[in-house]
Formats: C-alpha cells, sequence, structure tokens
C-alpha cells in the first residue's frame, strides 16, 4: 500500500533505514524493482540526502525510518529542511495502535516531537485511509512554502489490508495556498519600479522553490529593468553570478557593494527572501531610506521582521509574471538619469574589491582553494553542497552559481553535517554530475559514516575539506568577540583523511602547497568514485567582509584592521 | 484552600506571559479558528503560541459541527498590532486551519463566559452572597448550610467584578471556562 501510494507519486528513490517497526513497507520495498531505495548509516543522514535530492530536482525527498530511536534522529533534518523550505515526505514507524502510550519497545510520541519541525504530521491509524494521507502529505509538503511533513504509521496499519485510494480520488484537503498576487499591489509596486532612483533587487530562496521558470522572468526582467540584484544565501544561482547587474551575496559575510546597495536604496525589491536577521542587522537601521516591496507565498513572513510598504502575497513566479507583462504593457518607464547615477555609485563600491585577501606561496589560503577549485570546474555539470562556518561562507563569496538548484547549504539552521549526506542525495539524482561538498573538517566529522552509503551506492562525490583544523567559524567569533579566549575551538585528535578514505575504500588525497593544489584538485575530479580531499589551509584565517551582530549594513568590517572593538557588549549576546 | 489572590481583571493572567515589556501598544483580540476536529490540533495552535512567545489570556474548543469534523477554538490574546497579524497568518497557513476571524476588528461581537464561584460563610456574609447574586443574575447551583456555588455567564469584566466582590464574603475557588465570542448579526 506505502510502496504503491509513492509510486503513485512518481517517487524512484527514497532514503531510509530498516527497524522492527517498519519491517512490513521494507518487506514491500524487497517485492519491486520500481523505487530505490538508498540505506544511509545514521537517519540524520538520510534526511540531509532527501533535502540534497529535493533541492537538486525540485522534486520532493522521501525518508522512510523506523520508530522511536529512528524518528529522533530525524528531527535536526526535519529542523532543518522546516527553516529552509525543503520539501520532505518522511514515513516513520510506531508501535502498534493497541501499544501505544505504553512505553513499549522503540516508543516514542513521533508526532508529538516533530509537531513543531514538520509543516504538517499525521498519525495514521486506519489503513483505509492510509494511501489517501500519503498523497495529501505529497499535497501539503509541496504546495505554497514548501517544508517537511511526516507521517507515522503503526505496525498494526502496516500489516493490515485496506481500501487503497488511488491519487486522483484523494481528497485533497482544503490547503490551498493563493499563488497569484493582488494586481492593485502588483500595480504600485511597478510604479515605484518606473520612478525609483535607487532599485535594488533583493532575492531569496522562495525564487528556487518557484521553479527555473520563476528564475527566468526575474533574469528577463534584470536585464530589462537594468537594474541591481543582489540575493541571500538561499537564492544564490537565481540570477546567474557572471550576471552583469549581480552584486554578489548580501547579509553579514555579503560583499560590500550588496550590503550598501541594500543600506542605501530607495526602493527594494524583496522577491521570495524573509528578512532574516543575517540580513537585516540592526533592524531599527536597516535600509532606511526604501520603500520595500515584499512577494512571498507565506503571508507569515510579510511584516514578520521589516514593514513592508507593498506587501504581495503570492508565488514568486506569477508575481513576477504579471509584473513584467504589465510594467512592459504600460512602456517600459524607468528613471535612467537615476538609475545611472545610482550605477556609477555600485561601481564606486565595487572598486573596493571587498573579496581581496592576502595570498601565500607557502600555505594555502581556504579563499585560493575555493577560486582554483571555482576556476577548475567552471563550465562542469556541478553541484555544490556544503557544511557550515566559514568555509561556507568562502564558498558562497568565491564560486559562482549560474543556474538554479545547484547550490545546496544549511542556511536557516546552519546545520553542521548536512553537506556530506545532502552531496549523496545530490549525485543519486545526478549520476553523472560532478558533486562537490566545500566542507570544514569539523563539520564533516559530524556525518563521515555516510560515506559508507556514498561507497555502497556508487555516489562519487568529492568531499573538498577545507582543514584549519579550528572550529574555524568559532574561533572568528572568539577572536573579535571573546578576547582571543580560543575556549574549545580547536579540531583536536582529527584522523588521518587520507588513511580514513582507504579505510572506506575511496580516495584519499591531502593538499598542503599552493603549487600542488591545481593538479590536486584535477585528480579529485577526474577520480572516478568518491574522494575525501584533505585540503591543510591557513589556520587562523578570518572570513570577511563581515557585519557584526547588532550593526547595521554600513558598518561593515572589510579586514583585519577593522576588527579591533569593533562588536560592543550589545552586540555579542547576539549570535 | 488559600484565599484567592485575584488581581483585578485576572483575564490578564496568561499561562505563557512572554511579552516584551518594551513593546509598543497592546492591544487584547478575540479570534475564532475554526479547524479540523483531528487529534493534536489544539496542540498545534498551543504550540504555535508558546513556540513564538504570543500570549494565551483565554482559549476555549468544543466541535461544532459533528458531520464537517469541524471545531471552533476561540482565543483571546494579546500584543501588539504586528504581533497580532503575525498570529493571524501564523495561524491561517496551518493545514488543519479553515478560517481565521478576528473578532475584535470584524465588528461587534458578544462574548461571554461562563463561572462557578464556591462561596463559604456563615450568618450575614451568606445572605450577602445570595442578595448580590441575585443582582448578577448568578444561579445558585449547589448549596450546603455553609456553602453555595453560584453559576453565572457573562462577560469576562463582569465575572471579575462578581468575583471581587465575593472576595470578602468568603469566596474559595472559582473555575472558568474562558471566553466563547460571536460576531453580532447575520
Ligand atoms: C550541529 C551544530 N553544532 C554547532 C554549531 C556551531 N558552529 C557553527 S560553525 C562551527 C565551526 C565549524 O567548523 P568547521 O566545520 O571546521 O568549519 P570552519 O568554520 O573551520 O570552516 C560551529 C561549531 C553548528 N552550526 N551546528
Ligand atoms: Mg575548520
Amino acid at each position: 500500500m506505502v510502496v504503491e501510494a509513492l509510486r503513485e507519486q512518481g517517487v524512484d528513490v527514497v532514503f531510509g533505514y530498516p527497524g522492527g517497526a517498519v519491517l512490513p513497507i521494507y518487506d514491500e520495498i524487497f517485492q519491486q524493482n520500481d523505487i530505490r531505495h538508498i540505506l544511509v548509516r545514521h537517519e540524520q543522514g538520510a534526511v540531509h540526502m532527501a533535502e540534497g535530492y529535493a533541492r537538486s530536482t525540485g522534486k520532493p525527498g522521501v525518508v522512510l525510518v523506523t520508530s522511536g530511536p529512528g524518528a529522533t534522529n530525524a528531527v535536526t533534518g526535519l529542523t532543518d529542511a522546516l527553516m529552509d523550505s525543503i520539501p520532505l515526505v518522511v514515513l516513520t514507524g510506531q508501535v502498534p495502535t493497541f501499544m501505544i502510550g505504553t512505553d513499549g519497545f522503540q516508543e516514542a510520541d513521533t508526532v508529538g516531537i516533530t509537531r513543531p519541525c514538520t509543516k504538517h504530521n499525521w498519525l495514521v491509524k486506519d489503513t483505509d485511509k492510509l494511501s489517501e494521507v500519503i498523497h495529501q502529505a505529497f499535497h501539503v509538503a509541496t504546495k505554497g512554502r514548501p517544508g517537511p511533513v511526516l507521517i507515522d504509521i503503526p505496525k498494526d496499519v502496516q500489516f493490515a489490508t485496506g481500501e487503497y485510494t488511488p491519487m486522483p480520488k484523494a481528497k485533497v484537503t482544503h490547503y490551498q495556498p493563493r499563488v497569484k498576487g493582488d494586481m492593485e499591489a502588483i500595480t504600485r509596486m511597478v510604479e515605484m519600479m518606473e520612478t525609483a532612483e535607487r532599485p535594488l533587487f533583493y532575492t531569496g530562496g522562495g525564487v528556487i522553490n518557484s521553479g527555473p521558470a520563476a528564475s527566468q522572468l526575474l533574469r528577463e526582467f534584470v536585464a530589462a529593468t537594468g537594474f541591481p540584484i543582489t540575493s541571500t544565501l538561499m537564492g544564490l544561482g537565481a540570477y546567474p553570478a557572471s550576471g552583469e547587474n549581480w552584486l554578489g551575496m548580501l547579509g553579514m559575510h555579503g560583499l560590500y557593494e550588496a550590503n550598501l546597495a541594500m543600506h542605501g536604496c530607495d526602493l527594494m525589491l524583496n522577491i521570495g527572501a524573509r528578512f532574516d536577521d543575517r540580513i537585516t542587522g540592526r533592524i531599527a537601521d536597516f535600509s532606511p531610506n526604501s520603500r520595500k516591496v515584499h512577494v512571498d507565498i507565506d503571508a507569515s513572513s510579510l511584516n514578520k521582521v521589516i514593514r513592508a510598504d507593498v506587501p504581495i502575497l503570492g508565488d514568486v513566479g506569477h508575481v513576477l509574471e504579471d509584473a513584467l507583462r504589465l510594467w512592459k504593457a504600460r512602456g517600459r518607464k524607468l528613471n535612467k538619469a537615476g538609475l545611472a547615477k545610482w550605477w556609477k555609485q555600485i561601481n564606486e563600491w565595487r572598486a573596493v574589491k571587498c573579496l581581496t585577501y592576502k595570498n601565500s606561496a607557502t600555505v594555502i589560503k581556504p579563499q585560493y582553494a575555493l577560486e582554483r577549485l571555482e576556476a577548475l570546474t567552471k563550465g562542469m555539470d556541478r553541484y555544490i553542497t556544503t557544511e557550515v562556518g566559514q568555509h561556507q561562507m568562502w564558498a558562497a563569496q568565491f564560486l559562482g552559481f549560474e543556474d538554479p538548484n545547484r547550490w545546496m547549504t544549511s542556511g536557516g539552521l546552519g546545520t553542521m553535517g548536512y553537506g556530506l549526506p545532502a552531496s549523496i542525495g545530490v549525485q543519486v539524482a545526478h549520476p553523472e554530475a560532478l558533486v562537490i561538498n566545500v566542507a570544514g573538517e569539523a563539520s564533516w566529522l559530524m556525518n563521515m559514516q555516510e560515506m559508507g552509503t556514498a561507497m555502497q551506492f556508487r555516489a562519487p562525490v568529492k568531499q573538498f575539506i577545507l582543514n584549519n583544523e579550528r572550529l574555524g567559524m568559532v574561533r572568528q567569533w572568539q577572536e573579535l568577540l571573546h578576547g582571543e579566549r580560543y575556549s574549545q575551538s580547536w579540531s583536536e585528535s582529527l584522523p588521518d583523511f587520507v588513511k580514513l578514505a582507504e579505510a572506506f575504500g575511496c580516495k584519499g588525497i591531502q593538499c598542503k602547497d599552493p603549487k600542488d593544489l591545481d593538479d590536486a584538485i584535477m585528480e579529485m575530479i577526474k577520480y572516478d568514485g568518491p574522494v575525501i580531499f584533505d585540503c591543510l589551509v591557513e589556520k587562523h584565517e578570518n572570513c570577511f567582509p563581515m557585519i557584526p551582530s547588532g550593526k547595521p549594513h554600513n558598518e561593515m568590517l572589510l579586514g583585519e584592521a577593522d576588527t579591533k572593538g569593533a562588536i560592543g557588549s550589545k552586540g555579542a549576546v547576539l549570535v | 484552600m488559600s484565599p484567592l489572590n485575584i488581581q483585578s481583571g485576572s483575564t490578564s493572567h496568561s499561562a505563557y506571559d512572554l511579552r516584551d515589556p518594551h513593546a509598543e501598544v497592546i492591544e487584547q483580540h478575540t479570534l475564532a479558528v475554526v479547524v479540523d476536529n483531528e487529534s493534536g490540533v489544539l496542540a498545534r495552535v498551543i504550540g504555535l503560541f508558546s513556540g513564538r512567545g504570543y500570549n494565551i489570556e483565554s482559549l476555549t474548543v468544543a466541535e461544532v459541527d459533528h458531520e464537517g469534523h469541524r471545531s471552533r477554538i476561540t482565543i483571546v490574546t494579546r500584543g501588539t498590532p504586528q504581533v497580532i497579524v503575525q498570529i493571524k497568518a501564523q495561524l491561517f497557513r496551518m493545514v488543519p486551519v479553515h478560517e481565521v476571524h478576528d473578532l475584535t476588528v470584524d465588528g461587534p461581537s458578544v462574548q461571554r463566559e461562563l463561572a462557578l464561584f464556591k462561596v463559604a460563610g456563615k450568618g450575614d456574609h451568606r445572605i450577602e452572597a445570595l442578595r448580590l447574586a441575585e443582582i448578577f443574575r448568578a444561579n445558585v447551583v449547589d448549596s450546603t448550610l455553609e456553602s453555595f456555588v453560584f453559576e453565572m455567564t457573562g462577560t469576562p469584566e463582569k465575572i471579575d467584578a462578581f468575583a471581587e466582590l465575593m472576595r470578602p464574603l468568603g469566596l474559595r475557588e472559582i473555575a472558568r471556562t474562558g471566553v466563547a465570542a460571536l460576531s453580532r448579526g447575520a
């Protein structure tokens, strides 16, 4: 029944781990060939793989785990997917209905535990309802603002035979979020665009989630208006990094020109982003002189943090389409003189070249490693995942994304241990592509058991570890905020990554000399199988630019010289 | 049982009083939320309020449409206008939520609460309690030689007022249902 419903939903792969409470479903899986099952090494890994799969394909990722510990191990992944709006359908086993509430073996209140970290969840107590709930679950996971859903299935419900409801017959719930934006609001947005002197597109993950058509419309709109565009971490790739109007990522470690443009614009067009605190900095000083348009499919995102002058509830793709059509129909008006001045100002900011770093002939700078990785893999059919830390920010700064769905990173939750399993999920969806996880050594260790999964399923993922032997991002904050008292931010007793690779049966490469880096990267790319690349980098490099917590955009630190006393005690309580 | 320490306007006693004391104007709103009557739906709504630090002044819930499996939750909440809008948006995006009405802004509404008061005393106190109950149209639903249980329906303010008056007369316990509300007119 479960497998039948998944098949009807077009599922081709499930990431999972068996256990007593899901044995009947595993029995079904054994007896068919349509759906591939990827056996993970830890349930957290299964959820992150499904996230990688979903983010790189636009389809929901599917996970199957057992009751109790299987379900609790999935919680981090669920929370991650909720924060980053990733559609997932997670199936968990549960003790039989008559045992629920008795503290049975491997019983956990899964729907209770996962209620705040799913978009919705169900406990199915009746086999006749099971297939219908599965169809509803796919509907809820993918419609509106996407997110993870969970279905808890007691073992007796799995065993019993029941009535199968095919997909077209399933009652989809009343849950039908609106996709069309209000035309009156869209008209106001277009009017503002026609007269703005210093407009700016500020785009986010919503553009990616809306689908490739939204990215296409965005590109067309930017090209036609000539407006500058910046994006959040989650939105990278919606507009190409090589595009003329691209200012780079904004936010705490965003580019100087992007953040100053945010601060100085007079019209902010927020398309599918959510004014996260990594973006806004100090709210009171956030972009003080701009009128703000905010397009979002989730009404609760509108006016949550920043008051929008024109809130537009709707799907980004639909709203962009209507706005573009209207703007053209009204004669493609622009404030050309204002725009020219605005670009002149932006180009002055660009000339600061905020990503400049001091290179070295003897040690590999992490920025240099990423520059070389970018140069050597550019133009390839490439997907990047990351872990969380400095390396993640450098990857966002130094790698260029030309298309949506090519960049998978844990933005909202910032989950160390995301990147390795996510890279496997991406590779499963795109077997021929080059999939690289840009990792920090500490994050990577959090889910390194999944190398076993990569080996078993021949997922030739490349683990590009920027090994600074530090919890680098923590160390940077301690340097700037806590008087250089490096409390517990050293990665001690690290494994020998090359030997570790051998132990898993894959290839290990270590590189520590900048002169050898290109060859080593090429060796990694060419190897037909998983690679663990141990790139020994400068240990105390800091990630700049940086907007310290509690500071506005125009008080950005550009380099070491700027850092003395930059963060007050008020900022220190923020994270 | 110790004498009840009922602050004036006891409805501002919240189960989740996590309001930012520095926030601007605080408003009280009564929301009517129509939901699927499925297991966990109340936990979901309450979890939203506690998880995001919103207030619940009072909350009532019961099935109102047996065939359609619908329940109606009436929530009295307080917050800045921005927070109130957030609460409504957060409620409305929940999958089992069908309707969210803000009775405070939708127009005039009637709000009623039921309360039971146990008042113990003898002599003059007893007579005075009975007399006041009559004025407030409270019914006696239980009596012994030393006590009454009064039942009263009214606005939360009326119930507060009655409780104030009963306190010196031997008020021992109160049970309140929380507010149920409907908009006026058709
Ligand atoms: C699961 C989890 N625990 C703790 C943190 C806090 N944290 C953020 S970055 C970081 C250090 C990451 O170190 P590493 O992976 O080596 O990356 P680097 O910053 O050195 O590039 C830590 C501990 C987190 N984000 N996630
Ligand atoms: Mg590190």
